[in-house]
């Protein structure tokens, strides 16, 4: 594609199903993701790359929804928190989540189980220093992370002593 | 906000790049990574009428290592960087970079020549080039140029580039025997832009300190001790920011001097 196009064709696998769509070159993915998709579990928060609310996964690594296009995600493979759930991936995050009462407002939440999940594929047993370290690109402003921390390392743990 | 309107091209090799550039000159802005020209969009303080998205150009990714240096591709990811086990072993200065640049998320995104095409002042990458004396490597329509790392930095925003060029590599000098490096900053938040950095690096008795956060580019400070850099630190001339006044920032400048400079002993 080499002409310079205001409206581009893409074709994306978005949580495992095929999707073709026209859209504006403008268009972020968190909002084509949300508008054109209706998932409307990616949040949008800073719209700059800040808070991490919009993380989703493409071709398997997070990124920041609202710094990428949608016409960008052409031919890759894009994963957000509803796929996730449905495929029970962060099953026990979200389990963990609600017995320590890590989300409140619950706006975060779908970013940090995005993080949460990539850090534990890459480093499945992480201190609690790198688990803060990791999430210090997601936002959080009802729980002060203490328990997000919390139930990340948890989860961290059990996966550890099922792997013994 | 969102992003203004443009229209966007993906060209699939550098010359096609290049051609596009060339034809819509200043109204064509380059899309690498996008982590910091995207948030410029949609504060609208860019608003190109072009954007030639460069990341399905196979060419101008990877890290190649020669006899003499090691090549470092401009659409090299900075996940990429953090987790080569050449960069790791040659270029620890970068190694030691990597988890001061931004967030995971946006390292899976974020590349190489793109920070330092930006050229923003408080950015890790342009002072580790720097400091290790690298060159950058830049194609245009009559060919490739090299431009030594000492005259790519210009000012706040501002490289060598040319209307129409782009930047495809950087090539990194293999480090003698014996030199060390060191790095540090200062940041609010884990991931932010330095308050004040450090890229430093020592070959035999020459002390190099490549200081950011402090100016409108990369600052050096040449020295053969650390009181030669810390009193080097004078000279420079930061602007007080949101984060900092600019004593505060000199004051954190010997600080950090006094933290990482000692590592290269």
């Amino acid at each position: 594609m080499n002409a310079p196009l205001e409206t581009v064709e893409i074709e994306v696998i978005v949580n495992g199903e095929r999707v073709k769509r026209g859209v504006p070159a403008r268009l972020n993915l968190a909002d084509f993701l949300r508008i054109e998709l209706e998932l409307t579990g990616t949040h949008v928060g800073c719209e700059h790359g800040v808070c991490g609310a919009c993380t989703v996964r493409v071709d398997g690594e997070i990124v920041r929804g609202c710094l990428m296009f949608a016409a960008q995600a052409d031919g890759c493979k894009v994963d957000t928190v509803e796929g996730l759930s449905d495929s029970r991936e962060i099953e026990e995050l979200q389990s963990a989540f609600v017995l320590t009462n890590a989300l409140q407002c619950g706006f975060c939440t779908p970013g940090i189980l995005m993080a949460a999940q990539a850090l534990l594929r890459d480093e499945p047993d992480p201190s609690r220093e790198r688990i803060r370290e990791y999430l210090s690109g997601n936002y959080c402003r009802c729980t002060g992370y203490q328990a997000i921390v919390d139930a990340i390392e948890a989860v961290a743990k059990a996966r550890a002593g099922r792997a013994r | 906000m969102k992003a203004p309107r443009f229209a966007y091209a993906r060209p699939a090799s550098v010359a096609e790049a290049l051609a596009l550039l060339d034809k819509h000159k200043d109204d064509a802005r380059v899309l690498a990574g996008g982590q910091s020209l995207v948030p410029m969009l949609n504060f609208r303080v860019a608003a190109p009428k072009v954007l030639v998205d460069i990341n399905r150009i196979a060419a101008l990714s990877g890290i190649k290592v020669t006899k003499s240096h090691v090549r470092i591709g401009a659409l090299s990811r900075h996940v990429e960087l953090e987790r080569s086990p050449d960069i790791a072993k040659l270029l620890p200065l970068v190694a030691a970079a990597m988890p001061h640049i931004a967030h995971p998320a946006i390292r899976n995104r974020g590349t190489f020549g793109g920070s330092c095409a930006l050229a923003d002042p408080a950015a890790e990458l342009p002072a580790c080039a720097l400091a290790l004396g690298a060159t950058f490597v830049l194609a245009g329509k009559k060919g490739e140029r090299r431009v030594a790392a000492e005259d790519f930095f210009k000012g706040l925003y501002a490289t060598a580039l040319r209307p129409g060029e782009l930047l495809v590599a950087a090539e990194f000098p293999l480090a003698k025997p014996g030199c060390k490096s060191a790095f540090g900053e200062l940041a609010r938040r884990h991931g932010d832009y330095a308050m004040v950095g450090l890229a430093a690096h020592r070959s035999g008795k020459a002390m190099r300190a490549a200081f950011f956060g402090v100016g409108d580019r990369p600052e050096v400070v040449d020295a053969d001790s650390i009181d030669g850099v810390i009193s080097g630190i004078d000279d420079l001339e930061p602007r007080a920011d949101l984060h900092a006044s600019a004593e505060t920032k000199l004051h954190l400048a010997r600080v950090l001097a006094g933290r990482v400079l000692a590592q290269l002993q």
